[in-house]
């Protein structure tokens, strides 16, 4: 469990960047906490620095978009899966379970 | 329409291909490229792929599964040498040709070169051969390295080359680079990235001539309008890049600085639409990796339509990373707009400003504020939305 900030200092619409290998993005979309790999399968830029509307998640970079709820692109110019990670809130701390290496998205 | 064929198999051309598809058409689908390569990615052969961080394969731009969808005959290495529009037939080298009944013109552009012969050791960066050639001398150890043209892609291979821990020089013409995209302040602050980095920029000079010697007549030097000799191992030339429609010559089609089209990208022939770089829409071409995948479905929109019924009228957009530094730049800016920087600092290499005009927002560049930069181009983009008729 890696612990992230505290859920009062992510407020919604809000994301966050924890750096793990390799980073992970938190966001905190419509009531709802997601995270997800924080690199862009297209190229690199950070999606925790994207623009979230709903749930889902636009590059900075190239506008491809992410569905935090299962990581998978709707849009070009991604064509890859980001993974997901679990996410949960102990004692107003938010937490994520980091997915295993061979996790959800190849 | 029963066949279209697709001139150009880079970013716009697949992206065309693409909306074919999206759009219901499904008849036979040509395309035809050049480059022996399918689409790939131009944008990292001057960044990472030149530093080795990023593989040819992770540069596709379609995987296998998609390529199976587009259903496309795909001519590869293969070069368009005409457009006989009476007759709806493309020209092919080795004097083949092909019938079809639409054309959607993305023969993209090429680098503009110095005048006088190319020895060894002297590049230009526009293909993944190009950049696979220009990799193959940087990896030899270090070398002297003078990039010629000190613009994005002069600046972002400058930069590759100082993280590969060549010695770079940057040659400019002008008083100072980047001054037509950012204007001057914003320029000297971009520009001002290369010495933060060791690397010497020359301005206000052109380049004479290169020097070459020995048996392999491999590059030694540039020699500036001014006299100066600067040794150099290897030399690469970014200097802008011309509109590649020397296949269209006697088509009828009006060139002049790409295909002239209208907003929505058609040509005078209906039949015909262009896209990306060699497209000259409205009046403006655009030389951003954004542009041409905006374009392509419109201009296929209209080709489908058989008359303009779409127009685009985008926010144009680029980026550019060098140093460590990520440049993002959305907007119109006119000569004159003057740049507030709202937040950050240029002294620290990481602020957002806007550009304005009568006091209205008219452009924003950041650089390393990559969030905010995206606030502030959406914000651009729906203050012009009521432009569009």
């Amino acid at each position: 469990m890696i612990p992230v900030c505290r859920l009062a200092d992510l407020p919604t619409g809000e994301s966050v960047r924890i750096d793990t290998a390799p980073p992970i993005a938190v966001f905190h979309a419509e009531g709802q906490l997601y995270a997800i790999d924080d690199t862009c399968t297209h190229q690199d830029a950070s999606l925790a620095d994207g623009w979230l509307e709903g749930c889902l998640v636009e590059c900075p970079l190239h506008a491809a978009t992410f569905d935090l709820r299962t990581g998978a692109p709707t849009c070009l110019p991604a064509r890859r899966a980001v993974r997901t990670h679990p996410v949960t809130v102990e004692d107003g701390m938010i937490y994520v379970q980091h997915a295993a290496e061979e996790g959800t998205a190849a | 329409m029963k066949s279209v064929a697709v001139i150009g198999a880079s970013l716009a051309g697949l992206y065309a291909a693409r909306a074919l598809r999206a759009q219901g058409f499904d008849g036979r689908l040509v395309i035809v490229g050049d480059e022996r390569h399918r689409p790939y990615d131009r944008p990292p052969l001057s960044k990472d792929f030149l530093t080795g961080t990023t593989g040819q394969d992770q540069l596709a731009l379609a995987d296998a599964e998609e390529i199976a969808e587009l259903d496309a005959e795909w001519l590869l290495g293969t070069e368009a040498t005409g457009l006989d529009t009476g007759g709806r037939t493309v020209l092919l080298d080795g004097g083949r040709s092909l019938t079809t009944d639409g054309v959607v013109i993305a023969t993209g552009a090429a680098p503009r070169r110095l005048p006088g012969p190319v020895p060894a050791g002297a590049h230009t960066l526009r293909t993944l051969d190009d950049a696979q050639a220009l990799r193959a001398d940087l990896t030899r150890g270090p070398v002297r390295v003078v990039v010629i043209g000190g613009g994005f892609i002069g600046a972002e291979v400058a930069s590759s080359c100082t993280a590969l821990g060549h010695h770079v020089t940057v040659v400019e013409a002008a008083p100072l680079p980047l001054v037509p995209q950012l204007g001057d302040t914003m320029a000297g602050i971009c520009s001002a990235l290369h010495a933060d980095h060791g690397v010497t920029l020359l301005t206000g000079t052109g380049v004479a001539r290169l020097h070459s010697g020995g048996a392999a007549h491999h590059v030694t030097g540039v020699e500036l309008a001014d006299g100066r000799l600067l040794p150099a191992d290897v030399v690469v030339t970014g200097i802008g890049v011309r509109p590649r429609t020397a296949w269209l010559a006697g088509s009828g089609l009006p060139l002049d600085d790409g295909v002239r089209c209208d907003a929505g990208g058609v040509t005078p022939l209906p039949q015909v639409v262009a896209v990306g770089d060699v497209a000259r829409v409205a009046g403006t071409r655009s030389e951003h990796w954004t542009s041409a995948t905006e374009q392509a479905a419109t201009a296929v929109e209209n080709l489908l339509a058989g008359s303009t019924v779409a127009t685009h009228r985008n926010l144009p957009y680029f980026w550019s990373d060098q140093y460590g530094v990520r440049i993002q730049f959305a907007g119109r800016r006119l000569p004159g707009d003057t740049p507030r920087v709202l937040e950050g600092s240029p002294e620290d290499r990481s602020f957002l400003a806007c550009y304005e005009r009568d006091g209205h927002p008219t452009a924003v560049l950041a650089l390393n504020r990559p969030r905010p930069f995206m606030r502030h181009r959406r914000a651009l983009a729906r203050a012009a939305e009521p432009a569009i008729t």
